[in-house]
C-alpha cells in the first residue's frame, strides 16, 4: 500500500495522503486501492480552482450579497447590563476595516483544571475585573485653602472587593508622581509637593486620580462566568490578551479575544489571520447565512499578506495596489493621480479594473491565455 | 399645577388641568369660542395643549353626554325637512371636529348600541374613519388594512372620465376609458360622490383559475373576444406645443413649412401633412418623426460681420415632431396667445389603446396585475351554462394577501348581475354574505359561487370546480405602449460618446458596475470588452513621447504635436472615456504618457 501511495505523492497534497494512510483498512485489495486513489485524485482535481478564475471578485460577491440580508446588530447577554456584542454587518465592517478600537471588545477565558470544573470561578472572575479608584470612593473633594485633594473612601465597597488602605496608597504612589499621601483611615489626603500649584492643575490631577488602577486586569470592565459544554469559562467585556495569558489559572491554548489587533501583537500574524477567519465566519453563521470559508480565507490572506493586519480601506489593502488607475477608481482619485504624477509612476495595466477602464480584455478567464507562436529567425 | 401650551408655546399654568380642558370644550360647544380650537390634556406630561393652528387633520364626531348622543330624532327630522344644515349642528355643539391630539382624551363608540356612561363621542358612521378612495372599496371591513391602502392607491391611477370638458382641454399625458360603467357592487360613497358621472372601470366576469401558467406572479389573462367587444379600451391624448418666441434684434420664430435651404431641413415626406399655415390638419394619421408644427428659428449666434451678410441668413429648423415611438391621429388644433403675447400653437394627438400584453389592470382590493396572455375566445375555458370569463385571475394571489373582499365581491357581483340590481358593499354596513349566498342559490347557482368548467381547447371537463363571478375591474394608467423601450443603435452623448440615457432620448440600457462584475466573475473577458465597446475609438499615439498624435486626412499623414513628422505613430484602440480622462489629466498639468509595447 505504501508503495502505491508513494506514486501519488506529487499528485496529491501530503495531508490527503496521510489521511488516506490512516483511514484505509490494512490489506485493501490492489485494484480497490487503485480505484480509491483515482477517485480521490479526481475529486481533488475538481476542487481545485482553475487558472484565471477571478477568485477575489467571487469572494467579494459571495460575502457582499449575504451582507445585504443581515439584520440585528447587537446581541445582549441576559442579566448583565453593559454586556452586549456587536454582530451582523457592523461587526463585519469592523473586522474587514481592520479597526484597532472595537465597539465591543470581548474575551473568552478558558481555565485550567480545577477552575474549569467550577472551583472558585466566581471569585476568580471578580479578581480579573478592573477596579479603579473612582469606584471605591464616595467623594473627591478639593480643599481650596490648602490646595489638597481629599478622597473619601467607600468602606463597604472596599471590603467587598478586598482592598485595604495600604493597597490603595501603594497603588496611588506607584502610578502618580509629585504628591504626598496621608492616610486618615476614612479618607486619603493628597498634597502636591511642588509649591506653585494652581487650582486648574489640582483639578486636572483629580481627574487623573480617578483613573488609578487598583486591582484586576487593565481594560476588563465586566466579567461573566458561564458554563459551556461541561466546562466553566469566563466571558469578559473589554480585552487584554497579553495580561490574561500571564494568569496561572488561564488556559493559554484556548483563551481568545475578539480583538484581532491584539492577537496580532501577542500571538503573531498567522494567529491574526485565523482570528479574522473565525470572527467573520462566526458573524455570518450567527445570521443563519451560508458562505464558503474559502472566500473568507482569501480576504483574511489579503489582509495579512504584508505581515501586519491591513484593513480593506483606502489606507490599507487598497493603497498597496500596484496600479494607479485601480487605486484612483476606489475613493480619493485626485490624491492618487497627483501623487503618481509627482513621481512619474508607471501603470503596467496588469489587473482587471485598469483594463476595463481603457476597454482592453481583462486578464482573467478567457482573457488570460495568449497564443504565442515562436518565430524562427530566418536562415541566412 | 399643569403647564399650558398654546400652539406648542408655553403660556402659563393652571391648577386643575382636567377642569380647564373641560371648560374650553364647553365654551367651544356653546359657540362662545371658535370651533377650530382643540384641547388635549396630556396626563403623562401633566400639560394642557391648546391648538388652533392650521394644517391639522380633523374629523367630525357626535358629542355624547351621559351616555346619550346629543343628536336626536328631532335633529334628523329637521335635517330631512331642510330646516337646519350640517353647520347648524356644529354651531349647536351637537357635532364637533376633533384633531389627532384631542382624540386621545375621548372614548368613541362605534355604534349607538355600544354607548355607555364613559363614552364621550359617537361615530357618525364607522365609514367616516376611511377616506374617499378607501370608502370606494366594497366589503372593505373584511380586509387587512394594508390591502385597503393598496386598493385605494390603485383606484387613483385608474382610467375613467377625468373631466367632462375633456374635448376642450389640452392636458398633458391623459387617458380616457372608452366604455366606463357604474359598479354593480357599490358603496354609499359611490352615491355621495356621484360616481356614475365619472366612472372608472367595467363590470366583467372573472374566473379564479390558472391557464397554462400565463397568469403566475400576479399576471392576468384576458379574453380576446371581450377586448374586441370593447373591454379596457382607452384613448391616450398628448398635446404638442409650439411657441413663436421673440429674440433680440427683432428676430423671431416663424411657424411655416420650412424652406429647403433651412439648416437641418428634414425630408419633404416629414412635412407632408402640413397645411399652408405650417400646422397639421385634424384627423391626419401621424407616425413617429412626422412634423406636427413646422417652425424655423433665427440662427443662434450672429457675429457682427454676418449680420450684413445676406447669404448667412440661414434659419434653423425647429419643428415639433411626433415623439419617438409614438403614433396617433391629430385630434384638435388650437391657436392662441400666451401671457407674453407670443403666438401659441397646440396640437392634440389621440391614440386608441387596445389592451395588450403588459397593460396593468386591478380590482378594487389591491389585486393589481399585468396582462400575461390574451386568449382567443374559442380557447377560453367556459362554464356549464356557457359563460366565458373575460378575465382569468390566479388563485395564488389570494391566500397570502387575504383579500376576502375580493372573493365576496365576486359573489355579490354575480348576484347583482343575475338579479339585475346593485349590491351595497359599504364597509361596516354591507349586504350580508349569507343573504347573497341564499339568493345565488335561489337563482339556480351553487351558493359558494363555483361552477363546472370545461377546457376551451379540448372540451374536457375540468376536474376542479371554478370560482366565477362578476367584478368591477379598473384599467390603470401604466400602459406598456408608454414604457416599452429597446435599442440596438442610437444617439450618443457629445462629451463621452457613450449612449444617451432614458427612454425619451432613445437611450441605452446601462450595463452597470455590478453587472460588469458578473462578467468578470464568469471570466467572460472578451464579452465584457465587447459590451463596453459602445464608446470605442482609435487614437493615433506617438511612440516616442506617448502623447496623442494628429491625423491629417487631407495630406494623408500623421504627425506628433511635440516630435513632428519623423516619428513612429501607431493607432491604438481604446474607450473614448479613457481618451477623455487623458485630456483631463493634461488640463491638470499632468503628462499622461502612453508607453506602447507589442503584445506578441
Amino acid at each position: 500500500m505504501d508503495k502505491m501511495l508513494k506514486e501519488y505523492e506529487d499528485k496529491l497534497p501530503k495531508k490527503i495522503i496521510e489521511d488516506l494512510r490512516l483511514n484505509l483498512q490494512k490489506g485493501v485489495a490492489q485494484n480497490k486501492l487503485r480505484k480509491i486513489l483515482d477517485t480521490t485524485l479526481g475529486e481533488y482535481q475538481k476542487a481545485k480552482v482553475h487558472p484565471g478564475e477571478s477568485v477575489g471578485l467571487v469572494a467579494a460577491e459571495s460575502i457582499g450579497e449575504p451582507g445585504t440580508q443581515m439584520t440585528l446588530n447587537t446581541f445582549h447577554f441576559a442579566g448583565v447590563a453593559e454586556m452586549n456584542v456587536t454582530l451582523g454587518l457592523p461587526r463585519i465592517i469592523e473586522i474587514l476595516d481592520g479597526r484597532k478600537e472595537l465597539d465591543t471588545p470581548m474575551m473568552e477565558i478558558y481555565l485550567k483544571k480545577p477552575y474549569s470544573q467550577g472551583k472558585d470561578v466566581r471569585e476568580l472572575a471578580l479578581s480579573l475585573k478592573e477596579t479603579k479608584l473612582d469606584e471605591i470612593t464616595s467623594e473627591f473633594l478639593i480643599n481650596l485653602v490648602d490646595l489638597t485633594i481629599e478622597i473619601n473612601l467607600n468602606r463597604e465597597k472596599m471590603k467587598e472587593i478586598g482592598l485595604t488602605n495600604a493597597h490603595v496608597i501603594n497603588a496611588i504612589s506607584k502610578q502618580t508622581k509629585g504628591f504626598t499621601i496621608k492616610d486618615n483611615k476614612e479618607s486619603i489626603t493628597l498634597k502636591s509637593r511642588s509649591k506653585e500649584e494652581n487650582l486648574n492643575d489640582i483639578y486636572k490631577a483629580k481627574e487623573k486620580f480617578k483613573e488609578v488602577h487598583l486591582k484586576g486586569i487593565k481594560g476588563i470592565y465586566q466579567v461573566l462566568p458561564v458554563r459551556r459544554d461541561e466546562e466553566y469559562i469566563i466571558i469578559t467585556a473589554g480585552s487584554n490578551l497579553a495580561d490574561v495569558l500571564q494568569l496561572p489559572e488561564a488556559d493559554a491554548y484556548k483563551t481568545t479575544t475578539n480583538n484581532i489587533f491584539e492577537i496580532e501583537q501577542v500571538l503573531g500574524i498567522e494567529a491574526a489571520r485565523q482570528a479574522i477567519i473565525n470572527e467573520v465566519f462566526k458573524v455570518i453563521e450567527s445570521q443563519g447565512l451560508n458562505v464558503d470559508v474559502r472566500h473568507i480565507m482569501l480576504v483574511a490572506d489579503t489582509m495579512c499578506i504584508s505581515g501586519s493586519v491591513k484593513g480593506i480601506t483606502r489606507y490599507g489593502v487598497v493603497s498597496e495596489k500596484a496600479s494607479v488607475l485601480a487605486r484612483a477608481s476606489f475613493e480619493t482619485p485626485i490624491k492618487h493621480i497627483i501623487n503618481a504624477a509627482l513621481v512619474g509612476e508607471v501603470d503596467e495595466l496588469n489587473s482587471v479594473v485598469e483594463n476595463v477602464m481603457i476597454n482592453q480584455p481583462v486578464p482573467v478567464g478567457t482573457g488570460l491565455p495568449d497564443l504565442v507562436t515562436r518565430v524562427k529567425a530566418k536562415d541566412k | 399645577m399643569a403647564e399650558v401650551y398654546l400652539n406648542g408655546k408655553f403660556v402659563g399654568t393652571v391648577d386643575n388641568a382636567e377642569d380647564f380642558a373641560g371648560r374650553i370644550r364647553d365654551e367651544r360647544r356653546k359657540g362662545s369660542i371658535s370651533d377650530n380650537i382643540n384641547v388635549y390634556h396630556n396626563e403623562k406630561a401633566n400639560s394642557v395643549e391648546i391648538e388652533c393652528s392650521k394644517g391639522r387633520a380633523r374629523r367630525p364626531l357626535i358629542v355624547v353626554r351621559e351616555g346619550q348622543p346629543l343628536l336626536t330624532e328631532r335633529h334628523i327630522k329637521q335635517l330631512e325637512k331642510n330646516e337646519i344644515s350640517w353647520s347648524d349642528l356644529v354651531k349647536q355643539g351637537v357635532i364637533e371636529y376633533l384633531d389627532a391630539a384631542e382624540e386621545e382624551n375621548t372614548l368613541v363608540a362605534f355604534y349607538e348600541k355600544d354607548l355607555s356612561q364613559e363614552h364621550t363621542h359617537l361615530e357618525i358612521t364607522p365609514l367616516a374613519m376611511l377616506g374617499y378612495c378607501t370608502s370606494l372599496v366594497p366589503y372593505a371591513n373584511f380586509n387587512q388594512s394594508t390591502r385597503l391602502n393598496a386598493g385605494s392607491k390603485n383606484q387613483k391611477q385608474a382610467l375613467g372620465l377625468y373631466a367632462s370638458n375633456f374635448t376642450l382641454r389640452m392636458d398633458m399625458d391623459v387617458n380616457l376609458l372608452q366604455y366606463p360603467q357604474k359598479p354593480i357592487v357599490n358603496t354609499i360613497m359611490h352615491d355621495i360622490s356621484e360616481y356614475e358621472r365619472h366612472p372608472a372601470g367595467q363590470n366583467i366576469v372573472v374566473a379564479v383559475m390558472s391557464y397554462k401558467g400565463y397568469n403566475m406572479e400576479d399576471a392576468i389573462i384576458l379574453n380576446k373576444g371581450s377586448i374586441d367587444r370593447g373591454l379596457g379600451r382607452s384613448t391616450y391624448y398628448r398635446p404638442s406645443i409650439a411657441e413663436e418666441l421673440r429674440y433680440s434684434g427683432g428676430l423671431m420664430d416663424e411657424v411655416c413649412t420650412p424652406d429647403k435651404d433651412v439648416k437641418g431641413y428634414r425630408s419633404e415626406k416629414d412635412y407632408r401633412y402640413l397645411e399652408d399655415d405650417g400646422i397639421i390638419y385634424p384627423e391626419a394619421s401621424v407616425n413617429e418623426g412626422d412634423v406636427v408644427i413646422g417652425k424655423t428659428s433665427p440662427p443662434r449666434f450672429l457675429s457682427s460681420m454676418e449680420e450684413y451678410n445676406l447669404a448667412a441668413s440661414t434659419r434653423r429648423e425647429s419643428s415639433v415632431t411626433v415623439r419617438h415611438g409614438e403614433k396617433g391621429v391629430v385630434d384638435f388644433v388650437l391657436l392662441t396667445e400666451n401671457e407674453e403675447g407670443n403666438r401659441l400653437m397646440q396640437v392634440r394627438i389621440r391614440d386608441e389603446r387596445i389592451p395588450e400584453i403588459g397593460d396593468k389592470f386591478t380590482s378594487r382590493h389591491g389585486q393589481k396585475g399585468v396582462v400575461g396572455l390574451i386568449v382567443n375566445e374559442a380557447d377560453m375555458p367556459f362554464s356549464a351554462s356557457g359563460i366565458i370569463p373575460d378575465l382569468i385571475f390566479s388563485p395564488h394571489g389570494i391566500p397570502s394577501r387575504m383579500t376576502i373582499s375580493h372573493l365576496i365581491e365576486m359573489v355579490a357581483g354575480k348576484v347583482g348581475a343575475l338579479s339585475g340590481r346593485y349590491i351595497n358593499g359599504t364597509a361596516f354596513d354591507v349586504e350580508p354574505e349569507e343573504k347573497l349566498r341564499n339568493e345565488l342559490k335561489s337563482l339556480g347557482f351553487r351558493e359558494n359561487g363555483v361552477e363546472t368548467f370545461y377546457n376551451g381547447e379540448t372540451g374536457e371537463q375540468l376536474e376542479a370546480k371554478i370560482f366565477v363571478g362578476n367584478m368591477y375591474y379598473l384599467k390603470l394608467k401604466h400602459l406598456v405602449a408608454n414604457k416599452i423601450h429597446s435599442r440596438a443603435r442610437g444617439p450618443i452623448q457629445l462629451l463621452t460618446r457613450q449612449p444617451t440615457e432614458g427612454r425619451a432620448k432613445e437611450g441605452g440600457l446601462r450595463l452597470g458596475e455590478m453587472e460588469k462584475d458578473t462578467f468578470v466573475a464568469h471570466g467572460a473577458s472578451l464579452l465584457l470588452k465587447e459590451r463596453f465597446d459602445s464608446d470605442k475609438t482609435v487614437v493615433p499615439i506617438c511612440e516616442s513621447c506617448g502623447v496623442i498624435a494628429i491625423r491629417d486626412e487631407f495630406k494623408d499623414k500623421s504627425y506628433c504635436p511635440i516630435c513632428g513628422e519623423n516619428v513612429e505613430i501607431s493607432n491604438i484602440e481604446m474607450s473614448y472615456a479613457f481618451k477623455l480622462i487623458l485630456d483631463e489629466f493634461k488640463s491638470l498639468g499632468i503628462y499622461p504618457k502612453l508607453q506602447l509595447r507589442s503584445k506578441y
